[in-house]
């Protein structure tokens, strides 16, 4: 045990460093599903509305893609499950994740650790105290994801489930959090590649939901989601995700044991002596710095477009054998099944892209606060010049997501209904998506110039899109609001028909750029 | 001629901590200045609002004649700068970094890289990321030193040896001392205070904020004491009742104190009157100058 010496005095470190955003994001998940959760109460008032409701979805594929298959339609409770249910699920993994990381490799990166391991603390202290952290905001999230489902309508017993299988979910992936940790040398990248693990995961659970077939075992996911709550509901299945933690950190252990403090599994390779052409300025080194990044979310989009695209036969086939859902869309002035599907599919994707193009343009300000942009804005590069370079890269990395995750999917659609013009079409259709995504970059760079303190607001703004992308068309945020997310503005092609929205946005971004780009040269360059 | 660095009355604070308060600062055209003073000083302070990082609050700053503030990028051009926390993109190589750094700043001349590689003895393949601090440290210098003295008129350099071992400490000086023979102006700031008195002819010291002395050492050190011990014929009963001497010690048949070096010919008579058989005096150090201006409370890092 003496590896585990000091692992109490760590958590209370952590703790103390994560007060403030504990106390941020715990009740901002609650909250969250609290607000939507009662939304949904004042969307369907009556019994009535909501077997309509009910009548019309059960069947939809894009509902079984992203939440796997609904349980208990024909309640209010039902329904706030399911349009809930995947905001408590991300929020979870995010925090899982992005804490475990933050306490283990993250602080390797910075040297931190270092100084703690010289004092009286033991080799799996620092992972362990991590773990404990992570696990316990898990746990805290479950609660809380229970006691505000309980506060609109859902059944305690079936509430209380289904918090414990989000805290379950949250917990595997610290877990994966953990032992990815271990092997990766930047903490960047080891949350990249967790939350692209998680990607994965969530694939293969809705590979397996439509399919109906066992694919979903193995995914963890598919494990909270076997609890069926408001279904046959039962507790067993969340101890495969426990065992499967304690296993995932018994391996993580393992791995620590084998390596060096501050370095990963992976030795790195000597490289060139001197600079290539292309690495002669701004944009040079902005493409040098993410292109890892870059090709890492390139790939995870394809990917997940593609699966979610293979799919579309299965759609077709729903449309055909569920004859009331094709009236009903048809009734309502809406597209094909299958569009309405894919249009779907591509917010999301642009979603997904837009988390790169904010994470992209605030490498900015980490540059400065890691003081290297002190070292790159003492030669004769402009801050100006440095921000429109960087952007650049920004710009066109998240038009190749957009057309990597049109590609994919229209690839995969295309295969399964032997129609070769779908890649294209889809991948162009996608990049209608791209003013909106840069939009919340260029908000980022508003901040970058005058807010630097506060650039959370980008990711929240994010947040806030997503659950309006998800919840568009069912609750109906106020007005303004809808008016405002740029991704309510860009038509949802295919379903919709294209329009010069997309323009109006662009121009937007352009001014918020120039703002922020303003704010950036007249204030203070600080670490 | 025109100084290379010219500073009045600048101030800068940071919320309520005043960080510069009316600092004054000239470096004249072809010298190495040493601008010298415990952590927290100012120092590297005074260096970002040289090269245009931070806006004054109030005063006025000149730098090869230019507002670096407004000037910022084309001035830069014209001067090479090595942070005392050198922090570089990990995924680059030290040699990399170096060219990028040459190219932004728009000259490089692959001779000298070449040339300060070698001195230096670093590995330019290796990536930043498994730099130690001082390999950092040197990326940073031999960024800066390899560009053109004709192009590149100034440096200014924060801490630049931190982290550094001794035998790259020599190299560095070594090297100071060929910019400075190449006619470059070099702004040196440190706490290291052999190193300030290797290298550079004049010096400012700073304290919270404000320059409390400058000047050539020289002249510095007319400012303070000199230590002398003697060895004299007769007892030296009366020399604590000379003028600008304090710290009178005797120890069989020596005597050893300080004396006011304003007051030294006074003291010198005083002893000559009483038979002198061996004296030696030793001016005061640079070390001696710094405790005078901060007292013994500061914690001043001193290696020699």
């Amino acid at each position: 045990m003496r590896t585990l010496a000091g692992t109490l005095a760590l958590l209370r470190l952590g703790l103390r460093r994560d007060r403030v955003r504990l106390a941020m994001w715990l009740p901002a998940l609650a909250g969250l599903t609290y607000f939507s959760g009662s939304a949904m109460g004042s969307a369907f008032p009556t019994q009535r509305a909501v077997d309509a409701y009910g009548a019309s979805v059960s069947g939809s594929p894009a509902l079984i893609a992203m939440t796997g298959p609904p349980l208990g339609l024909d309640t209010l409770a039902g329904i706030v499950l399911n349009k809930v249910g995947p905001t408590a699920v991300v929020g979870v993994v995010l925090l899982a994740v992005l804490t475990v990381v933050r306490h283990t490799r993250a602080e390797e990166e910075a040297g931190r650790s270092e100084l703690l391991r010289a004092a009286v603390v033991g080799r799996h202290a620092g992972s362990c105290a991590a773990m404990l952290l992570a696990g316990g905001a898990s746990v805290a999230v479950g609660a809380l994801t229970a006691l505000a489902l309980a506060g609109c309508s859902v059944p305690a017993g079936s509430a209380w489930l289904f918090g414990a299988g989000t805290a379950a979910l949250g917990l595997v992936f610290a877990a994966v959090g953990l032992v990815v940790a271990q092997v990766f040398t930047h903490a960047r990248t080891a949350t990249g590649i967790t939350l692209a693990v998680f990607g994965i995961a969530y694939v293969i659970r809705a590979v397996g939901d439509v399919q109906g077939s066992a694919l979903v075992w193995l995914s963890p996911i598919g494990w909270s989601q076997a609890t069926h709550v408001l279904g046959d509901e039962r507790w067993w299945p969340l101890a495969v995700s426990v065992v499967a933690s304690a296993l995932l950190v018994v391996a993580a252990v393992a791995l620590a044991s084998r390596r060096d403090v501050g370095e990963g599994l992976v030795a790195s390779r000597p490289g060139p002596a001197r600079a290539s052409r292309a690495l002669a300025g701004p944009i040079g080194l902005a493409a040098r710095s993410q292109r890892g990044a870059l090709l890492g979310w390139t790939a995870g989009l394809f990917a997940l477009s593609a699966a979610m695209g293979s799919l579309s036969r299965e759609v077709a086939d729903m449309a055909r054998d569920n004859p009331t859902l094709s009236r009903y869309l048809a009734a309502s002035g809406q597209a094909s099944l299958t569009d309405t599907y894919l249009s779907t599919m591509l917010l999301i994707m642009a979603l997904l892209a837009t988390g790169f193009a904010v994470s992209s343009a605030l490498r900015l300000r980490g540059e400065e606060t890691s003081g290297r942009a002190e070292v790159l804005l003492a030669t004769g590069l402009s801050r100006t010049r440095w921000l429109l370079g960087s952007l650049l890269v920004t710009t066109i990395g998240t038009a190749v997501l957009l057309l990597a995750s049109g590609l994919g999917m229209g690839l995969a659609y295309g295969l399964v209904l032997h129609d070769a013009g779908q890649p294209f079409r889809l991948a162009g259709l996608a990049l209608e998506y791209a003013p909106a995504a840069l939009s919340l970059a260029g908000l980022a760079v508003l901040l970058v110039g005058w807010l630097p303190r506060a650039l959370s607001i980008a990711w929240a703004v994010l947040a806030v899109c997503f659950v309006i992308g998800w919840l568009g068309g069912l609750v109906r945020p106020p007005h303004w609001l809808e008016e405002l997310s740029p991704f309510w503005q860009t038509p949802a092609v295919p379903a919709e028909p294209v329009t010069a929205a997309p323009m109006a946005i662009a121009l937007s971004v352009v001014l918020l750029v120039g703002v922020g780009a303003l704010g950036l040269r007249r204030r203070d360059v600080t670490a | 001629m025109d100084a290379a660095i010219a500073v009045r009355g600048l101030r800068k604070s940071f919320g309520r901590t005043v960080a510069l308060d009316g600092l004054d600062l000239e470096v004249a055209d072809g010298e190495v200045h040493g601008f010298l003073g415990p952590n927290g000083a100012g120092k590297s302070t005074t260096l970002r609002v040289l090269l245009g990082l931070l806006r004054a609050d109030a005063g006025e700053t000149r730098v090869l004649g230019s507002d670096p503030w407004r000037h910022a990028a084309a001035l830069h051009r014209r001067l090479a700068y090595v942070p005392g926390d050198v922090s570089l993109w990990p995924t680059l190589t030290g040699g990399e970094v170096i060219d990028l750094l040459g190219r932004l700043r728009g000259d490089h001349d692959p001779r000298r890289r070449a040339d300060l590689l070698e001195r230096f003895e670093l590995d330019p393949t290796k990536r930043c990321r498994s730099y130690s601090k001082g390999n950092r440290q040197k990326v940073a210098l031999v960024a800066a030193l390899a560009s053109p003295p004709e192009t590149v008129p100034l440096m200014l350099l924060d801490e630049p040896t931190s982290g550094l071992d001794p035998l790259m400490e020599a190299a560095f000086t070594e090297c100071i001392r060929e910019e400075a023979g190449a006619g470059r102006t070099v702004l040196l700031s440190s706490h290291i205070l052999a190193e300030v008195e290797a290298l550079c002819g004049r010096v400012s010291i700073v304290r919270a904020g404000r320059v409390v002395q400058h000047g050539t050492l020289a002249e510095l050190r007319q400012l303070t004491r000199t230590t002398v011990v003697a060895v004299t014929g007769r007892e030296p009963a009366e020399l604590s009742a000379v003028p600008g001497v304090g710290r009178v010690e005797r120890t069989d048949g020596r005597v050893s104190f300080d004396v006011d070096t304003a007051h030294l010919d006074e003291a010198m008579s005083y002893l000559a009157s009483l038979q002198i058989r061996s004296l030696v005096s030793h001016p005061p150090t640079l070390e001696e100058l710094f405790l005078r201006e901060y007292g013994e409370r500061v914690p001043v890092e001193v290696r020699s």
